[in-house]
């Protein structure tokens, strides 16, 4: 019994002290940039008008008087304690802050991945099945337009189109204004709580605000996704499982889908939650365009505020997303391949 | 009582489309396998494989198979759909594959890909299908079926992993064999092994297999015919205990170059080949040489 669990468990040691490492090197570079951003953190608290001595106080106040070793450690002691210190732009606690904005992230990021996996998935096995056919290139093009679009370019053309003109969907924002607090927060997915209100109306007019940017961002995703699986898929047709597949008297529909498929899984969940990243951290652009309330919203005022602290603690809390979105993959890895499932 | 023949093949022949014209891979392969053990010699590229994959309804695309004949017990699979060809891949006639490392899918349990090929053929349950291929591993001499039911095709060894093979192609059970150089892959203590146990099923089963191998020596111990293929076309058939008598050259070539205990040679005798084996050539091998214009 012990032994049985002896693997699992130096596996999840592994897991925990490599989460560690990631997160002490990923404090240290957002210490580092606080230190060469040409920003005065003091000038940004006492103003370009404060005499030498309030200068000089706040300045041994915020520690700075320190060596830098002693900087990062009390730096490191805060963030382990959830102190990133009070924005400049909004008098409240960082943490706070980008509690309040990360859900609107989150669930835009989280509806354009679906986006991205159902359609993306399937056009990548599509093309590699009819590999050089009128399909495959027409999923080519789409990839490849869609790897080479700006997204904020896209997002202005599909407000202008299908909000503006065609009035298929609700224009900026998460919500008309007029719906503003109408169902409590819980999980702070407006979709998802007006659900759980029960408040269909909200629901739908949440639903058409987040459609647009979800698409945009999805048709992204899903050009890298489609892409990456068309590649895998092709190599894995290539094996000589499949031919033992097709031996057996196996339909080719169930070769490529469950057999083929299944190992592409293997190879996609890595590029899955890397596009969840970038998703979440990469929408700076589409919510500047839509006015989306989200993190991306709130690092782009942040910066343009030189508002350091905030801009530091939405980075690292980007950082740690990352982190434990790897550390999910890792997971997700061994329910798919039972290669991972046993001690290396 | 005369048992027709289990499969004719009269004028197969397999080509690919080049840019430099067409490539001649089979070139009138003519046969017939009874229930018995036929093995196909030749060396790499002389078209056995291809000639295995040809008659599975399988060559690698873009491959055009034609032939005159290709009758398997009273079907003729030329002018079967793919639906009705993938209907007798399994049940009628099955293959077993190099290496077990890379011919299982390395996702799916061994129990579920034996089952698999039950449930596709036999239109069974799933409990149905577990208990037959649980009698499947049986029947390979697997020794604890359950648990090897439930493993993935990297915690079995090679040996383990082409019983699986073989338990997989058999299931449904089919009256041919095709076995594309099935212990080549295998540690040699497991060879034996291995071909003894599909030998056994073959026999009980009266199935027809067809060995195809580059091993002379394995061929001739363990088969009743022997086909020798060079360049795309059958050279001689010769019963294998009359391997010995071969007239064509380049058997006797390939019989020379076998290496036998108690002798010394320091070097093997280079095998000469003559053009004219390949008769009518269309192969063309040799248009590397610079063409004028464009």
């Amino acid at each position: 019994m012990a032994r049985r669990l002896a693997a699992p468990l130096r596996r999840l040691g592994g897991v925990v002290f490599s989460v560690i490492l990631t997160f002490l090197g990923l404090t240290a570079v957002t210490f580092v940039i606080g230190r060469f951003m040409p920003i005065d953190p003091v000038i940004s608290i006492v103003g370009d008008k404060a005499s030498t001595e309030v200068y000089d106080r706040v300045y041994k106040e915020l520690g700075l008087d320190q060596p830098v070793v002693v900087q990062y450690a009390t730096y490191l002691s805060k963030v382990v304690r959830g102190e990133f210190g009070n924005s400049v732009m909004t008098a409240r606690p960082v943490l706070e802050d980008v509690w309040r904005v990360f859900p609107a992230t989150m669930e835009l990021a989280s509806l354009a991945l679906i986006i991205g996996v159902l359609v993306g998935v399937p056009m990548g096995v599509i093309a590699a099945t009819n590999r050089g056919r009128v399909v495959d290139q027409i999923v080519r093009f789409m990839s490849l337009l869609g790897y080479s679009m700006p997204v904020f370019w896209l997002g202005l053309v599909g407000l202008l189109l299908f909000y503006a003109k065609l009035g298929w969907v609700e224009g900026p924002g998460r919500l008309d204004v007029a719906f503003d607090d109408m169902v409590p927060t819980i999980t702070g997915l407006i979709t998802i709580d007006a659900i759980l209100a029960g408040e269909d109306e909200v629901f739908f007019n949440a639903l058409g605000h987040l459609i647009l940017p979800a698409s945009i961002l999805g048709y992204l995703s899903l050009a890298y996704i489609a892409r990456m699986t068309r590649s895998f898929m092709l190599a894995q047709l290539e094996q000589e499982y499949i031919l033992a597949a097709l031996a057996k008297g196996l339909s080719p529909w169930r070769v490529v889908w469950v057999h083929a498929l299944g190992n592409v899984w293997v190879q996609l969940i890595t590029v899955v939650a890397l596009t969840f990243g970038s998703l979440l951290e990469g929408a700076v652009l589409t919510e500047t365009v839509f006015a989306w309330p989200g993190l991306g919203l709130y690092m782009k005022n942040s910066l343009f505020a030189a508002d350091l602290n905030a801009v530091l603690g939405a980075t690292l809390l980007i950082g740690t997303i990352y982190i434990f979105l790897n550390m999910l993959s890792d997971i997700v890895y061994t329910l798919v391949d039972p290669r991972a499932r046993e001690p290396s | 009582m005369m048992d027709a023949p289990l499969l004719r093949v009269r004028n197969l022949s397999v080509t690919y489309p080049s840019d430099d014209g067409d490539f001649k891979a089979v070139r009138n392969v003519s046969f017939t396998l009874g229930r018995e053990r036929l093995g196909i010699v030749g060396e790499s590229g002389s078209g056995k494989s291809t000639t295995g994959r040809a008659i599975m309804g399988l060559a690698r695309p873009p491959a055009r198979v034609a032939a005159d004949e290709l009758v398997l017990g009273d079907i003729d699979l030329r002018t079967q759909s793919e639906r009705q060809l993938r209907r007798l891949r399994g049940k009628r006639m099955a293959m077993v594959l190099q290496d077990p490392k890379y011919s299982l899918d390395p996702v799916m349990s061994v129990g579920q890909q034996i089952a698999e090929t039950h449930r596709t053929h036999l239109n069974s349950s799933k409990a149905e299908a577990k208990a037959a291929s649980l009698e499947m591993l049986n029947a390979v001499h697997i020794r604890d079926p359950e648990r090897v039911y439930a493993m993935y095709p990297h915690q079995v060894s090679g040996g383990m992993g082409q019983r699986i093979m073989i338990a997989m192609m058999l299931i449904a059970g089919p009256e041919l064999l095709i076995a594309d150089e099935p212990t080549s892959a295998l540690d040699v203590t497991v060879q034996s092994q291995v071909l003894s146990i599909m030998d056994e099923l073959v026999r009980e089963r009266g199935m027809g297999l067809i060995l195809i191998s580059h091993n002379l020596h394995l061929v001739s111990s363990f088969c009743d015919r022997v086909l020798v293929m060079y360049a795309g076309q059958i050279v001689e058939i010769c019963d294998a205990g009359r391997l010995a008598d071969a007239q064509h050259p380049y058997t006797r070539g390939l019989l020379a170059a076998l290496p036998e205990l108690g002798r010394r040679r320091h070097e093997l005798p280079q095998l000469q080949r003559d053009p004219a084996w390949m008769d009518d050539i269309v192969t063309p091998l040799e248009t590397t040489s610079v063409k004028g214009g464009a």
